[in-house]
Order: C-alpha cells, then structure tokens, then sequence
C-alpha cells in the first residue's frame, strides 16, 4: 500500500468553484414605492424588470415613481418632518443604531442581493460595501445628540426634507452615506435609488420598518433620471444631495439657480495615482490594482490616472501587467471572484467608445486575455500606455476597469500633472518618504489624499470633491454640516 | 558593501496576504490542494530526545502517512539533526522521500565559520541530500552583508550536490524590508531554496513574512532567470495555514510553482491535520485524532 513517487506528480491547482449561496435569498417578486412607511403601489402602476447584469436574467419588478407619487411623498415628509425633528436628540439616534445593527443581522443577505443586482464581485459586497453601510449608520447615530459639537456651533437646526439620489455603482452604501448624516440631523429623507440598482435600497427600506422609524421620515423612490428630475424640481424640498455623473449634476445645479436650496454634489473624477521610485511597488501594484479594478472600475475616485516616475516606468508596468494576469474575472458570486460584470449595457458601451477612443488616439492598448461569460456584460481589465495627458482616456471618466499610464520625471511635474484635470475628487501618493509624502498630498488639488493606500473609506473621514468633481463634504462631523442650519 | 534596503509596506503586505487568506477552497480543490501540500512536507523532528526509533517511526509515516488512504501521496522529506542522517537515509532508501539535516549552528547560528562548515560536513557524509542551514542573524543586524554571504557560500560550497536551504529566521529580522533583503542576499550567494524559520523563534512563516520572500523569489528569478525554492516553516499547524500559503505561492509565483521541487512546508503537527480534513473530505464527517498516528 506504499504510494508511489509518481502520485506526486503536479496537477494544476485550481480553485474549485464556491459560489455564495442565494437560496436563502427571499426578494418579493414586486417591489412597490416606498412611501409613508409602507410599500405601494405607484401612482401610474409602473413597474419595471431590474437585471442581473452578469446572466442579463430578471430579479424582480419594481415600481418607478413618477410626478404624482414624487408629489404625494414630499407631502408625507413634510407632514412627518415636525414630529422627526422634535424628538429627543438621543432617540433619534437610537433608531440609527437600530438601524445600523438590523444591516448587520441581514449583511449576508444584503451582499448577496447587492451582487446580484450589480453585477460586483461577492468578496467586495461582503467586505466592503454592506460593512461599511453599517459603520455610517453606527458613526451618525453618535452624532445625533452631538450636533453642535461637530459643527462648531451653539445651536443647530434641521433644514426640513431632503432629496437624496444616489448611484448604481455602491447602491446600499450611498444610501447610507446620504440617510445616515440626514436623519440624525432630523432632516426627513427622500431617497431615489439609481435605476440599475434598486433592490438594496428597497431592503433598507423594509428595514426602515421594522426599526419602526416613524412613517414619512424615509421615502424610497426608485426610478430613472425623470424621477430624479422630478425631485429636484419639486416645491416643498429643502435640500437636493445627488452622488453621480458630472453632466447630471451640472443640470442640477442649473434646475436650483437662485432658489433658496441648498446643494452638495459628489460627481465623476478621474484620479491621480502617483507612483514615485521611493516607494514599495509591490505594495504600489496591488494599491493600483485595487485603485482601478475595484468595482469593475465603477468607482468615483478610482485611481484611473496612473503616473509613474519614469525611472521604474517599465519595472512598474510588468509588475501589473503580471498582477493584472492573476485577477480572476467571471460569476461575481464566486467568494474568488476579483471583477465582475459591468452594471449595465449602457455602462458597457460607454467604456468601449472610450476604449476605443484611446486606441485610435494611438495610446498601446493591453487587455487581460480571460474567458469571459458568454451572457452577461462584461469588459477584461484594460491597460493603456503610452498615453499623453492630451488623450481622451487620460482627460475623461471611463468608469470602468481601464487604467491610463502617464509618467513624470520630477515631484513638480508629479503634482503639475496630477493638478491637470477638470476634476478633484482624489488622488493616491506612494512612496516611503513622509516628508514627500506630506508635501504633495498639500498641493494635491483633491478631496481624498490617500498615502501607500487606495480606496479606503471610513465614516470618520471626510469624502467630496473640487472642481467638476462637486463640492460638499460627506462623512466624518463635515459631513453634518450639509444637512444643518446654524441658528448661532 | 554599503547596504541599500528595499522599499516593502508592512500594511499593504499585510493587506494582500489578509486578502489572499480569504480565497474559498472547498471541494476537488481542497482535496488536491491537500494531497499537494502532503507531497511538500518535511516532515520533520529537531528535538533532543529524538532517537533513532523515533526518526524510524517518523520516516515511515513519511512514505505512507495513511495507509487508509493510499491515495495520499509520500512526503517531499524528513528532517533530523545531522547525528540522526544515516538512520534516516536508511529508512528511507529507494522509497522517493529524501533525508534532509538542518546544519551551521541550527538554530542560533552563534557558533564559528569551521564549527559551521563541520557540522555540514556531517550531515552530507551522513548523506543528507538537503541541507537546512540558518544564516547569522548577529551578523546580519549588525549590517555585515558581506559575511551573511560569505558564510552561505562557503557552506553552499561544502554542501556539493545537495540542496541548501538557507534560513532567514525572519522573526528575529525585525521588519519586511530585512526580510526581503536577506532574501535576496541567501538567493544571491547560492540558496537553492530560501525558509522562513527555525521553528524555535516565537513566530515562523505568517503569510506577510511568506509574501515578501515570495515576492523576492519572482522578482530575483525575473532578473537572473534562476529559479530558488521557497520553504514555509514554522506556525504551519493547519491544513488551512497550509492551504493559505499554497494560495500565495499561486498567486505569486504562478502554478507552475505548485510542486515539491520548488515549493516546501516544513512541519510536524499538521500532516495529521492534513489527513483528517482529506479524510473529511471523502467521508464528510469529522475524524478523530487517533484515526491517525502521531508519527
């Protein structure tokens, strides 16, 4: 019975599939409006297939809002918004913790539905995204009855009823980023989801109810851009915060000029990431990896400019190249999974015009030679170089998993370069000197500075854009501000 | 020689090996990734009360480690002291196991070059194919680059045809850049194989120690073409610590990394791991750990 020195010989070892499990998912098979603490139905009975964007396969149907039910939800907040904002400080936060615990119990089921609906990959819904909701409703229900001191301020109100639109690319935790900081304010919140990705959103909802936050301080709205076209022209909203793309957000800040309400816009960017040759590039390559291919790239402040000090250009280059080889693309419901599916054909054909753009502007294009699910929409993670500051893939958003390579040769033409876009949302530095790294994090026109690190978000920290990226800060005491009046 | 560190980051090391420790190994995977990671083991006893019958028991165990399951392959080794080669070489002849002694002051390291260069005399004359050598960590922290070298060379040197393994006994390195600095300093003077640890420090091969001298391994085979081997040892206690690290020589190295020749894990405890979790596997219950012997 001795085995024999053959039954050593090597097999290729791969990992087998290991799909998370969505049997234990229970999703309706229709979803209405979420209005006066109760789902209904929409006033023009529209309801609306949402995809899986990795089989193109249904999910369920869900109601669109239109102008009546956008009308009939501003009336219920406002008839809401008196009781919301006379409650005790301390309650108010007591049903952001509950709330916030109530993301925990159902943080599986969350991540599996938000992959589902999204089309990102298991591994990050379930690290990232629904933890991460959790901790914003944890990190402003402490604020609730602190609101003074986060703003420096003797005596604060809130602004009344808010409106709320969010992206598809992180739908659960970009309703946390905007409903947490809003209701322990004691604002009353309306919320419209992004088209794409509705499902999260309509959970967070039930769960508004079972913590039995009081009927009309949450609505859920989901919709198309009409919906969110509605809100923001609506009478009877005193705050508009919308997280998206650039041209929707410049049409809104177009809808509200000289109205009395108040804007925050978190909008596109298009990220420096600065490799300098003092720093530890194999840690450098996975924070450019995981700057850019996060999220299918499908991430605000992704790190799609990426400059490189020409000295370790090439050492740098074939150290992603490689890595970019290693990362397993497919079933986004595999726990191995490193991308996804593309959230939509829309999104899709976006980032092929561009790829295509950057191709024909004469920049090298290399893309990861994977196998690709045949349904489904999906895009190989992409790797430009020889790209000019002029390019289109070096001046525009592709939202998607494509990097664009630029280098430099001094820390001046690092921070020149880096400076040189319509946007300033934010930017990465790596290298292993502190006092270089303080230096260009300070002339760094972005919002977000990360050192020796990428894409990490917090609740404490403050997150938000210059210029075409938008303005208005979210996260952290900063992030109240928006959502405050100082009364002295 | 004037030393020039490279750049490594403890928490973006750290990040990724985390990261890569969360890989999902279920099914035909896990089965084959344990029957792998079975067929790298040195199987190994460095204790003082070891005797010749003890390394008998241990070499058997090495060549069949479950007769219940006989498609469980052979170990890649057994490590002894030099003193107990030849009963291992004995024991082992003509089954594919090879005998492989620590050498050179294991495990401190604090004794002269001759005392080294001797104590790896024995063990090649003993018959050792594979020799586990330690580096001079008092030479190494005091900046003394030229003498670590020096003395794996001259080793490398004794050894003739048999493979060095060269310890780092990284936690006694302090950092991640020494780390990878030794790494590159054992692979330059000759290492046929770079390891983590002794064993006897207070930590061993942790995945963030492992992925910076993997890392090391990729980056100095791409500038010289020459290949060395890489031997977790140390802390390895489960099958899925050894899973783990299996996942990062894939996803560093490549799957052409994944055999016994380039790849080691250097252990006692966790074969019989190994064995209940196969033997799981296939039953789909849990074992016990006297389904198993101790060695």
């Amino acid at each position: 019975m001795t085995p024999s020195v053959e039954t050593r010989t090597s097999v290729v070892w791969d990992y087998a599939p290991a799909p998370e499990s969505a049997e234990h998912i229970r999703l309706r098979g229709r979803y209405g409006l979420f209005l006066d603490g109760d789902f209904r139905a929409p006033a023009d009975g529209r309801y609306v297939p949402t995809l899986n964007p990795a089989t193109e396969e249904p999910i369920a149907e869900v109601a669109w809002a239109g102008p009546a039910d956008v009308t009939a939800a501003i009336e219920r907040a406002r008839a809401a918004f008196p009781a919301w904002a006379a409650l005790p400080a301390l309650e108010r936060g007591k049903y952001l913790f509950r709330i916030a615990r109530l993301i925990q119990e159902r943080a599986r089921e969350l991540a599996v539905v938000e992959t589902l609906d999204g089309g990102k990959p298991l591994r990050e819904s379930r690290d990232v995204d629904i933890p991460l909701a959790a901790a914003h409703f944890f990190h402003y229900a402490g604020w609730a009855d602190k609101l003074g001191y986060g703003v420096a301020a003797r005596e604060v109100a809130p602004l009344g009823v808010v409106g709320q639109i969010v992206p598809w690319n992180f739908p659960l935790l970009m309703a946390a980023w905007k409903l947490a900081p809003a209701l322990a304010c004691g604002n009353v919140a309306i919320l419209k989801p992004a088209e794409t990705t509705p499902l999260t959103a309509l959970l967070l909802a039930e769960i508004c109810a079972e913590a039995e936050l009081p009927a009309g301080v949450v609505a859920i709205l989901p919709g198309d851009g009409g919906a969110g076209a509605t809100l923001v022209r609506a009478p009877g909203v005193d705050k508009i915060a919308f997280t998206g793309s650039t041209a929707v957000g410049r049409d809104i800040q177009t809808a509200l000029a000289g109205q009395d309400v108040p804007l925050t816009l978190e909008l596109g960017g298009k990220s420096a990431n600065i490799v300098f040759e003092d720093a530890a590039l194999d840690q450098a390559v996975e924070g450019i990896v995981n700057g850019i291919f996060f999220n299918q790239g499908h991430v605000c402040c992704a790190g799609s400019r990426l400059l490189i000090q020409e000295s370790v250009r090439d050492e740098v280059i074939a150290k992603l190249w490689r890595r970019m080889g290693r990362l397993r693309v497919g079933d986004p419901l595999d726990k191995n999974t490193d991308v996804g599916a593309i959230n939509s054909a829309e999104q899709l054909a976006r980032i092929e015009t561009l790829v295509a753009a950057g191709e024909e502007e004469g920049a090298l294009r290399r893309t990861v030679a994977c196998e690709l699910p045949e349904r489904g929409y999906w895009f190989a993670p992409t790797l430009f170089t020889d790209v000019s500051p002029a390019h289109r893939i070096a001046a525009e958003e592709i939202f998607g998993p494509v990097v664009s390579v630029l280098t430099f040769r001094t820390q001046a033409e690092a921070i020149e370069k880096a400076n040189n876009s319509r946007y300033g949302l934010a930017a990465g530095i790596w290298t292993d000197k502190g006092a270089k790294a303080f230096e260009v994090a300070s002339a760094l026109r972005a919002g977000v500075v990360w050192q020796n690190t990428y894409n990490h978000f917090d609740p404490t920290a403050a997150f938000g854009g210059y210029k075409e990226s938008g303005f208005g800060r979210e996260g952290g005491p900063a992030g109240l501000r928006p959502y405050l009046r100082v009364l002295r | 020689m004037i030393r020039r560190l490279p750049h490594v980051d403890r928490v973006g090391v750290e990040e990724r090996a985390a990261q890569l420790g969360k890989r999902s190994i279920k099914a035909t995977a896990k089965q084959q990734g344990i029957c792998l990671a079975v067929s790298m083991l040195d199987l190994t006893t460095l204790e003082g009360a070891d005797t010749a019958g003890k390394v008998r028991h241990l070499c058997a165990k090495a060549v069949c480690p479950a007769p219940t399951m006989p498609e469980v392959p052979s170990v890649a080794a057994v490590c002894v002291y030099s003193s107990l080669v030849a009963v291992a070489r004995e024991a082992l002849r003509g089954t594919g196991v090879r005998t492989a002694s620590v050498a050179a002051g294991f495990p401190a390291g604090q004794v002269s070059l001759e005392a080294k260069l001797r104590d790896t005399d024995d063990a090649v004359q003993a018959g050792a194919e594979e020799v586990d050598m330690v580096i001079s960590r008092e030479a190494f922290l005091a900046g003394e680059d030229t003498r670590v070298m020096q003395e794996i060379a001259a080793v490398r040197d004794r050894a003739g045809d048999a493979h060095l393994k060269v310890i780092l006994e990284t936690a006694e390195l302090g950092s991640y850049d020494h780390v990878r600095h030794a790494s590159m300093l054992a692979m330059e003077a000759g290492a046929d194989f770079i390891k983590t640890s002794t064993g006897k420090a207070a930590s061993g091969a942790t995945p963030g120690v492992c992925l910076v001298m993997l890392e090391a391994i990729r980056d100095y085979a791409e500038r010289t073409g020459r290949i060395v081997g890489f031997k977790a040892a140390g802390g390895v206690s489960t099958s899925k610590a050894a899973l783990q690290r299996l996942v990062l020589v894939k996803e560093t190295l490549g799957d052409e990394s994944l055999t016994p020749e380039r790849v080691r894990i250097g252990a006692s405890s966790v074969l019989n791991d190994l064995l209940l979790q196969y033997a799981k596997t296939e039953s789909g219950r849990y074992g016990r750990a006297e389904d198993f012997s101790r060695e």
